[in-house]
């Protein structure tokens, strides 16, 4: 779990943030999240509630009209992509998020194109997590399911050795069974070291392995506390873990 | 330099019938971009259509002028659906590469010494103007005052120019002003929207691409009307030239294609007077007559960008309904 | 299994009376009870015959579906064996991101044409039949992403909407005489619409300057111009703020009391609970159930699609991360201190394995 002490700069620092696609219209109204070096963070909530545009904002895909994003103390607040890449920040999206036309192998070699690094290695780090993929890695990423393409973006991310790995609903579209796996997965992950930051619909599962939990409705934090304080919050499992089977 | 000639010259472009050609043209283009979102790069292929179908038919048939007004149309009209069939269904900026292809293709079958026969090829066509003249009302004479004074045929032509552009002017104005205006608009902004209202797009489509395609060609007429059709006139370039009288007056206006073709015009003329009149006044000494003639292009093409990029809405345009950057 | 549809039958209006049993439904069982409190309206049953299943028969139904399939490269998004839509009622399509829901909705509305399969709608095959003639026949859509045309103000947005226009034919639109009155007909009558809609006061307002939620709405309600018999709204709740939701499931609900049927893809399950008389889920692009909300959501495979497939692990304990005494309360901490993250994985890979071969 964490290992935070009051002193340690956050790996991740988003303070009250306001931000919108259009302008005047607002989805973000006041945001905050902290991810401390190692912690695992899951951010749920209602459709529309601004979850994945929080990864957005910390990405500079969306216009961050006040507050700040901070990346171990540094404002990255609106800074291009290929700017945070060169910093760390391994963004995960939900769609469009391979190469079709390249092979497994070439996509994860995109990894480090803005941070290279030893590739051997990295290439072990990831196909130790994701066994699977290490057999496949001259298949064509186009040929590849919407769960496996999940699968290939998180290791492209992995390459780098992120400072923090976004991912914007890693579940979605997978079958319950593979959902689990994903979950696991993402677990292992983040018991190797690297910090993380999930945006979930599988608000239940998300819980259940991260550190820290952020629910979010209509782009505020409605609750905030540990994964098992969470679950355990009947407001929470109420609104937002929905009663079905309970 | 003389300036009372200069500016005499560039009034009476005012009236001239390549200005009521230009308007004429961009008001087609109007109905296609400005009003139905359709990224037409080939209006300079319409306009030939109509000149060529002006000319041969009166020459090579022995049609009246007017048989041959309705035969350019109507050429105009078959290109329009031969055109639109397969391409419609494609995305916009698929339609602007067919549709210059499609252009050159009708310049080149104008050109080829295949067909010279009947069009001229290289030379193109003149002569046809016995019908229309022998039509004339207007006693012979000059009339008119200031700069504005053309004999009779002159002022034939401009005449029917003129009464040609007010009839479209009118059918568009009222066409837009109607339930079927506004279905156009709607497709203009969202396809699928108006789709699932029960709106057979497709149909709309096609119409307004007959319909900009047949006013462009009386364009064409209109503009080979007092002189000759040389093909040479009908290149990508005169597509680009529209489009910029069009944006500067505004796309998706009824008077936009006419206050924007004016100006173009005007200026036009007003530049192709100076420059060579400054070169020989050693104001620009750096070039010869014939390439301060030239320079005017270029500045259209200027113009075009920063219009484009600055004011895509032009003079009279809502900036909410037209811009480039989405 | 399927229904004769084509038979004409009064349309089923709601019944309050809570039998279970099938019912042939008449105009005169209409004992509709109208309460002081808007919403709470009764829900209408007996709409299926025999065991609520998927692809179950109904007892009027205004869709009958049969075999659609649709595949995008080898991925299958829709394998419907049969599905029937209840006349008259109020149908949620819900199930887990990726299940099909939409995709099948561009289907049967014609925005999308399947691998195989027909439906039909009240009697009429709509197979093959483009999206614009579809809506003509008396279904009409919403969209996910509203569509509500922001360039045209919201009255003209509302006219568009109506049907049979004669101003809308390309030489009769060139004689107003033609077209005049029908056209101050229509606007009277979105005039209408837009007051129960609370949207009159922007008539002249461009679309565009109209919040989300009331863009919804103005999508909602010119989709009510054409008079349909079937609405469906794709995802009518998504991105409206609370203070609208309220406002946008009284509308629904006055949908069905004025004899429309609706179809409706959510992912609010407050929202389904509320106005919903039967549920169809979906997951993976086959239904896996069907039958009334409340006893829909207790239906194992329905969990199994949403929560995914072992209900009773905690996977923080699974990995490790968390001991058992921490487990969430609502798993079986000692079941989950016994299974193996590795197994689990194994899992995921062996379906992974079956599914490309």
């Amino acid at each position: 779990m964490s290992a935070a002490t009051a002193t340690s700069t956050p790996v991740v620092h988003i303070d009250n943030i306001v931000a919108g696609y259009l302008p005047g219209v607002n989805i973000l109204n006041g945001c905050s999240l902290v991810a401390e070096q190692g912690e695992l963070i899951g951010i749920i909530g209602p459709n529309g509630a601004g979850k994945s545009t929080l990864l957005k904002a910390i990405f500079g895909q969306v216009n961050v009209r006040s507050g700040s994003v901070m990346l171990e103390g540094e404002d990255i607040t609106g800074l291009r992509a290929n700017k945070l890449v060169a910093r760390g920040v391994g963004m995960v999206p939900q769609n469009n998020n391979v190469f079709p036309s390249l092979t497994i192998e070439e996509n994860l070699q995109m990894g480090l194109y803005q941070r290279p690094g030893a590739y051997k290695e990295r290439l072990e780090f990831v196909t130790g997590i994701f066994a699977e993929l290490g057999k496949r890695l001259k298949q064509r990423a186009g040929s590849l399911s919407g769960g496996e393409r999940q699968m290939v973006a998180m290791s492209r991310a992995l390459m780098m050795n992120p400072k923090v790995l976004l991912l914007d609903e890693p579940s979605a579209g997978l079958s319950p069974v593979r959902q689990d796996e994903a979950f696991i997965r993402v677990s292992e992950i983040n018991k190797a070291g690297v910090t993380t930051i999930m945006v979930e619909q599988n608000a239940r599962r998300c819980l259940q392995i991260c550190d820290r939990g952020y629910v979010l409705d209509q782009g505020r934090d409605a609750y905030t506390g540990t994964g098992r304080e969470l679950l355990g919050d009947p407001k929470v499992t109420e609104l937002y873990l929905g009663t079905l089977g309970t | 330099m003389d300036w009372l000639q200069i500016f005499s010259n560039s009034a009476s472009s005012i009236l001239s019938p390549a200005t009521m050609a230009y308007a004429l043209a961009a008001l087609g283009l109007a109905v296609h971009f400005g009003f139905a979102g359709l990224l037409n790069m080939g209006i300079a292929g319409f306009m030939a259509l109509g000149a060529y179908g002006y000319a041969i038919s009166i020459l090579t048939f022995g049609f009246p002028w007017w048989g041959g007004v309705l035969v350019g149309m109507g050429a105009a009209a078959v290109f329009a659906l031969i055109l639109g069939i397969p391409t419609l269904r494609l995305r916009g900026d698929y339609l602007a590469i067919v549709t210059i292809a499609a252009a050159e293709v009708v310049r080149l079958l104008f050109l080829t010494t295949a067909f010279d026969p009947v069009t001229g090829s290289a030379d193109g066509l003149s002569g046809y103007h016995t019908s229309f003249r022998a039509s004339n009302p207007i006693p012979a004479g000059t009339y008119g005052f200031g700069p504005w004074t053309f004999n009779a045929v002159d002022w034939w032509v401009r005449i029917l120019g003129i009464v040609a552009l007010a009839l479209a002017v009118l059918v568009v104005w009222r066409l837009m002003a109607s339930p079927w205006g506004r279905v156009l608009k709607g497709i203009r902004e969202d396809e699928d929207a108006v789709r699932s209202l029960g709106k057979n797009v497709f149909q709309y489509k096609m119409q307004a691409l007959v319909l900009g395609g047949v006013i462009a060609a009386v364009g064409g007429i209109v503009y080979a009307l007092p002189s000759a059709v040389s093909p040479g006139v009908y290149v990508t370039s005169l597509t680009f030239f529209v489009y910029t009288a069009l944006l500067l007056g505004g796309a998706a206006t009824v008077f936009g294609p006419l206050i924007g073709s004016l100006i173009f015009w005007v200026l036009q003329t007003l530049l192709s007077n100076v420059l060579p009149a400054m070169v020989a006044a050693g104001v620009l000494p750096f070039m010869s007559q014939i390439q301060a003639s030239t320079l005017r292009f270029i500045l259209v093409g200027i113009a075009l960008m920063l219009l484009v990029i600055f004011r895509p809405q032009g003079i009279l345009g809502n900036k909410k309904e037209l811009t480039f950057v989405k | 299994m399927s229904n004769n549809s084509s038979a004409r039958r009064p349309k089923s209006k709601a019944t309050t009376t809570a039998s279970q049993e099938p019912k042939a439904p008449s105009a005169a069982d209409d004992t509709h009870v109208m309460p002081s409190k808007p919403v709470e309206r009764a829900k209408s049953t007996g709409l299926h015959i025999g065991e609520a299943a998927p692809g179950v028969a109904k007892v009027d139904p205004i869709i009958v579906a049969d075999g659609i399939r649709r595949t995008f490269g080898g991925l299958t998004a829709v394998d419907v064996e049969h599905l029937e839509i209840p006349r008259g009622a109020i149908t949620a399509l819900i199930g887990p991101n990726g299940a099909g829901k939409t995709t099948l909705f561009n289907l049967l509305t014609g925005f999308d044409k399947p691998d195989a399969g027909t439906w039909i709608f009240d009697g009429t095959s709509l197979s093959g039949v483009p999206a614009f003639k579809v809506s003509r026949m008396g279904q009409v859509r919403t969209f996910q992403l509203t569509k509500a045309l922001g360039l045209l103000t919201v009255v003209e947005n509302m006219k568009l909407g109506a049907k049979g226009q004669k101003g809308e034919s390309f030489w009769q639109s060139l004689i107003p005489g033609i077209w005049r009155k029908q056209d101050e007909e229509i606007e009277e009558r979105a005039m209408e619409l837009l007051a129960k809609f609370k949207l009159d006061a922007k008539a002249d307002d461009f679309a565009a300057s109209l919040s989300g939620g009331q863009r919804k709405l103005l999508e909602m309600a010119r989709a009510l111009m054409s008079q349909p018999q079937l609405v469906m709204l794709d995802e009518p709740m998504a991105g409206v703020n609370p203070a609208l939701t309220q406002s946008l499931l009284d509308k629904i609900l006055d949908l069905k009391q004025e004899g429309m049927t609706v179809l409706f893809v959510e992912h609010d399950m407050h929202m389904v609970r509320h106005i919903a008389d039967w549920v169809v889920v979906m997951a993976e692009g086959r239904v896996v159930a069907e039958g009334d909300p409340h006893t829909v959501m207790r239906d194992p495979a329905v969990i199994d699609a949403y929560l995914g497939a072992h209900q009773e692990l905690d996977l923080g304990v699974v990995t490790g991360r968390y001991s058992a005494d921490a487990a969430d309360s609502t798993t079986d901490a000692a079941a989950s201190t016994k299974v193996k993250a590795s197994d689990l994985e194994a899992a995921g890979m062996a379906e992974l394995e079956d599914t490309s071969k």
